[in-house]
């Protein structure tokens, strides 16, 4: 399977990724190889087995609703590239 | 050519548990910023969400008491986008499996019935807040990020395309807001944000079967704006169309200020988000047993408590729809009721006298300083002969005004009425002598008359006279 261009240059958008001259031709490449990889996949019989997500089948487990109080704003605000005050500074939006 | 309008509505409740859906920060509106947050709901590097399970009670709550089939399995997926509120870069939602399918509900509006169809409902996490303009220094010209509400537990309610007019879409969110408080899962505050809708709105030529393109409109924090907001949609469609133009699949912001829809992005770029199952999250399973649990604790329903005060306590259907409408007034009335007793009259002075002074306020029922057993007091007051119903109505305002029982304000203010016949004899002899010509016609048969002496003796008491006893010594003492 051979992506186009076009193709490659979408999935860097929507994963907001810059790529310099000659890095489409080079990744849209590498992608490709990647999705034949999958593709051979397409020769097994699949019609009667049931799509899961995980290999083995177990539910999730819970946890009760109980508020254990966090002390990590210090810590994630440190490393934040900007803050101001107790808040996350960011770009403008809008 | 006239056009049909076709609206869907996606409607987030914020549920009403402590803890957020894939953590144990707490919920709370109004923390210090960033106060609720963890490593969890800061998506930083090697941490794992697990699932609350008041959560999953809660949509269960919520998809049994709208009729929806409960999935025995379903699965969290990723919703992937960039966004600052964001701090994961996806946001957990729920896909091709949601946890609640089908379903409906009833809504009237002018008294007319219809039922509007549930696509699905499905659980998923807040994103954070974004602020515009600094809380504290009011510098603007960048934004900041407060992560307190990212992780915040939320259903997704999604309509069918079965609303016709804005009319029809409030009358549909207004019930569902009753139904999601009346579950205890949702608080319905739409000011605060615990619960926000979106709605998708479409025009077509009447009798046209395809469906128009549809805008999806957002940032509508109460009824009113709702209801303006799809008007003015609408209007703009058919302009649009009327021009021989096309309307483009986009969302667009409601400006209430300026009361026009502004056009935000273009959703023919911008949906791409690459949905799939979220591997950090084992599928969800669900046994007979947890969905008959929760049914069997189901509060009773607007539609139910209705039926009950109609067959119980003999109320009309349109005053028990109007008690109902709201838990807090339904739980106002019953408390009422049960220190009272006497349903008929509790209901006819909720629904004037208490309505009236709370639609006046603009105050919730929660607030008004007349809790159940002041306005019961007031009317064993009445009951008791010691106040009139017309002295019963100035106390009433009184007692809106200073939350003190009937019972004070009526001995501060001397009110009491006079049931006393010792008392009130001498005053009504003094009134038959002073009006001879009148006592004469009454006598002679202009009963009318009655009402003139009536007239007097208030005068003279200031009010005070009980009435009933007032008019039986009148009539003794004026008989031929």
């Amino acid at each position: 399977m051979k992506l186009t261009p076009e193709e490659v240059q979408k999935i860097a958008d929507l994963a907001r990724l810059e790529l310099r001259p000659g890095e489409v031709e080079k990744y849209g490449e590498q992608l490709s190889n990647i999705l034949s990889n999958i593709e051979s996949l397409k020769k097994f019989q699949t019609d009667t087995i049931e799509p899961t997500a995980h290999a083995i089948e177990v539910p999730t487990p819970f946890r009760n609703d109980e508020v254990v109080l966090s002390d990590a704003r210090e810590l994630t605000l440190a490393n934040a590239p900007e803050r101001e005050g107790d808040l996350f500074k960011v770009a403008k939006v809008l | 050519m006239t056009y049909e309008t076709i609206i869907g509505l996606e409607v987030h409740a914020q549920l009403l548990t402590a803890s957020k859906i894939f953590c144990s920060c707490s919920t709370k509106f109004g923390a210090s910023p960033n106060g609720n947050s963890c490593p969890v709901c800061l998506a930083l590097p090697g941490v794992l969400p697990v699932l609350n399970k008041k959560v999953v009670e809660y949509a269960i709550r919520a998809g049994l008491a709208t009729g929806c089939t409960i999935a025995k399995k379903s699965v969290f997926a990723r919703k992937n986008y960039f966004y600052p509120d964001l701090p994961k870069g996806y946001q957990i939602s729920q896909y091709e499996l949601p946890i609640c399918i089908g379903g409906k509900i009833d809504i009237a509006v002018n008294g007319e019935k219809k039922t509007i169809g549930l696509t699905r409902i499905h659980l998923e996490e807040d994103a954070g807040k974004l602020l515009h303009e600094h809380p504290t220094t009011r510098s603007k010209g960048a934004s900041w990020v407060d992560l307190n509400r990212a992780g915040v537990p939320l259903i997704e309610i999604v309509s069918e395309p079965d609303l016709r007019s804005a009319e029809e879409a409030v009358a549909y969110l207004k019930t569902l807001r009753a139904i999601l408080i009346y579950l205890e899962i949702c608080d319905g505050n739409m000011e605060e944000g615990s619960l926000r809708c979106d709605a998708n709105v479409s025009i077509r030529p009447v009798g046209e079967k395809k469906f128009g393109t549809r805008v999806e409109i957002k940032n509508m924090n109460s009824f009113r704006h709702i209801e303006n907001a799809i008007h003015h949609e609408v209007r703009r469609q058919e302009e649009v169309l009327k021009e021989g133009g096309r309307v483009i699949q986009e969302t667009r912001l409601w400006d209430s200020e300026k009361e026009i829809t502004i056009s935000m992005r273009s959703k023919e770029e911008a949906n791409d988000y690459r949905y799939f199952p979220d591997p950090d999250l084992l599928p969800l399973l669900i046994d007979d047993s947890w969905i008959n649990a929760v049914h069997q604790n189901l509060p009773e329903l607007p539609e139910a408590k209705k039926a009950r005060f109609m067959s119980q306590h003999q109320l009309s259907e349109i005053d028990a729809e109007t008690l109902t409408s709201s838990k807090s007034l339904a739980d106002y009335y019953e408390a009422c009721v049960k220190i009272y007793g006497d349903a008929k009259k509790i209901s006819n002075w909720i629904l004037t006298e208490l309505l009236r002074e709370l639609n006046n306020s603009g105050e919730p029922i929660e607030q008004c300083k007349v809790k159940p057993d002041g306005l019961s007091g007031l009317l064993q007051l009445i009951d008791q002969g010691k106040i009139s119903g017309k002295m019963a109505k100035a106390v009433f305002l009184d007692m809106v005004k200073t939350g003190e029982s009937a019972k004070d304000l009526v001995a501060k203010q001397g009110l009491s009425q006079v049931s006393d016949a010792s008392t009130l004899e001498p005053i009504i002899d003094k009134i038959i002598i002073a009006n001879p010509n009148e006592a004469e016609r009454y006598r002679q048969g202009n009963e009318k008359l009655i009402a003139f002496f009536v007239g007097q003796v208030m005068k003279e008491t200031q009010g005070k006279g009980n009435p009933a006893l007032v008019n039986e010594i009148l009539k003794r003492k004026l008989k031929p």
